[in-house]
């Protein structure tokens, strides 16, 4: 049997002491007197006393040649460490269930997009020329919202402040709504402020792509013309 | 083949011997080096849970997604496929992309006269350049609608939010990426729109001029601002935009997986 450290065994005593409210002392001794004769000759167990007036000593038991034995140094509830809540949860395996939908997904836009690709080309005009501006000169769609607003403010304020503010102030939702709850039904003023943002952009969007004829002019797509290029 | 089944007359017919050969090549070492236990290529995969588990566990996939997932958001109406189709959108740009690098020189004139050539003198030069630019157009949308499906879902709430800074940083760089693609055609349409949006940048107080002389190479749109936005287009933005993409993917598993049930 192996010898047990000191400092393992005092503080098993220290533990033990604390939890029956005796000296420390005492059961290191105890300890001590137990493992003694057990490490050293491993032969006879010791008869303690029993005059002692304290808890004396359990006999050593004999260990048959050639048996290896444990000892127990301390009890570690199972709560502590395996205390962790196991929550029911409803999961499927990704393999076929959402493998399978992702892949059906992917050779659906993929197919629609080569369709589209196949009937629609992409436009080319006449080589730039830095000396002639085409009537109306409009960006790309997915800024047209903001030239739609350069009508309206001053280029720093359309150009500059309002984009700013809106993708700034676009990464920091998390941080400003503080409801943790997602039922529809708690965050009634959320979904209505986002709902009208995106339809403030979509329609500014709309409004720059479709309703801009020359001069960015207000125009009616239905009379004059579209005056847009993707 | 020694153990075979024969038909009747003693002789393997074809059918048996094509067989045997796929059989073959599916037990050979080198197939199942490529084919992790678990692949569904594997000699003898059968639908157990335990295979089910191997095929996301023992594969590249595993990066991607956990072994299993919530139901609801397998549900085909929960996300729409949204994320995963924005996905998609980049990796077909970038095979096209490719494609069309190999034809393209970001020059003054030649850009023009190269990106006209694809419709006449490069096979399948058109189509390529068609699923590009549509793709392009297809991926902003899909990432707006991304974003869209994830605000109402409220799944950038806790422990999500910092995904979803890196969602809008995505966004940002998505748009960047399809502006500095628009000007590579060089023609009438591509230079007068990128002057309008990046007038806008020159707008900026302070350093506007400076800004907008970094982003065009120069005071107008021109020849160094072409080699300046090819390059953010083909290197610089692609990078940037991977980087923050893994991390975004790697959240999303770390979070928790899919938001939800509402």
């Amino acid at each position: 049997m192996a010898e047990i450290p000191e400092h393992l065994l005092r503080r098993s005593a220290e533990a033990k002491a604390k939890a029956l409210g005796v000296p420390v002392e005492q059961l290191m001794t105890e300890f001590l007197g137990e493992a003694a004769p057990a490490a050293a000759t491993a032969a006879e167990p010791v008869a303690s006393p029993a005059s002692t007036a304290t808890t004396t000593a359990p006999a050593a038991p004999v260990i048959p040649e050639g048996v290896r034995t444990q000892r127990m140094l301390t009890v570690v509830r199972a709560k502590a460490i395996q205390g962790a809540p196991r929550e029911p949860s409803d999961k499927v395996s990704t393999w076929p269930h959402l493998l399978a939908i992702e892949f059906v997904a992917l050779l659906v836009a993929l197919g629609l997009l080569i369709v589209f690709s196949v009937y629609q080309d992409a436009p080319l005009l006449e080589l730039a020329n830095p000396n002639e501006q085409p009537n109306p000169s409009k960006a790309p769609w997915y800024f047209l919202g903001l030239q739609e607003l350069l009508s309206y403010f001053d280029p720093q304020v359309a150009g500059v402040l309002i984009p700013g503010l809106g993708l700034a102030g676009l990464a920091l939702i998390p941080y400003v709504d503080r409801n943790r709850s997602i039922r529809p039904a708690d965050r009634k003023f959320a979904i209505m402020m986002f709902t009208f943002f995106v339809m403030a952009a979509a329609i500014l969007t709309i409004l720059g792509s479709f309703y801009r004829g020359p001069g960015f002019n207000f125009t009616f797509p239905w009379r004059d013309g579209i005056f847009f290029d993707l | 083949m020694a153990n075979g089944t024969n038909s009747g007359n003693g002789k393997t017919t074809l059918g048996e011997r094509l067989a045997g050969v796929g059989d073959r090549i599916q037990g050979s070492e080198a197939w199942e080096s490529i084919f992790r236990p678990g692949s569904p290529f594997r000699k003898g995969y059968t639908d157990s849970p335990r295979n089910r588990s191997y095929v996301v566990m023992n594969n590249v996939l595993y990066h991607l997604h956990a072994v299993k997932v919530k139901r609801h958001g397998v549900r085909l109406s929960y996300t729409l496929c949204l994320g995963g189709l924005t996905f998609f959108m980049f990796i077909v740009l970038t095979i096209t992309g490719i494609f069309l690098m190999f034809y393209y020189r970001p020059t003054s004139p030649e850009a023009y006269v190269d990106i006209a050539a694809l419709s006449t003198d490069v096979a399948f030069g058109q189509l390529v350049r068609n699923l590009h630019r549509w793709g392009a157009h297809l991926m902003v949308i899909t990432v707006f609608l991304h974003m869209t499906r994830v605000f109402y879902h409220g799944a950038y709430k806790p422990p999500r939010e910092f995904n979803w800074v890196v969602g809008v940083v995505l966004l940002f760089l998505t748009l960047l990426l399809s502006f500095t693609g628009y000007l590579l055609p060089w023609d009438q349409l591509a230079l007068w729109a990128v002057t309008v949006g990046t007038n806008m940048g020159g707008y900026t107080p302070v350093f506007g001029d400076q800004v907008s002389f970094v982003l065009l190479g120069g005071i107008q749109v021109g020849g160094p601002t072409l080699l300046r936005f090819y390059v953010l287009h083909v290197l610089a933005l692609p990078f940037i935009i991977v980087i923050f993409m893994s991390v975004h993917f790697w959240r999303v598993r770390k979070d928790g997986g899919i938001s939800g049930p509402l």
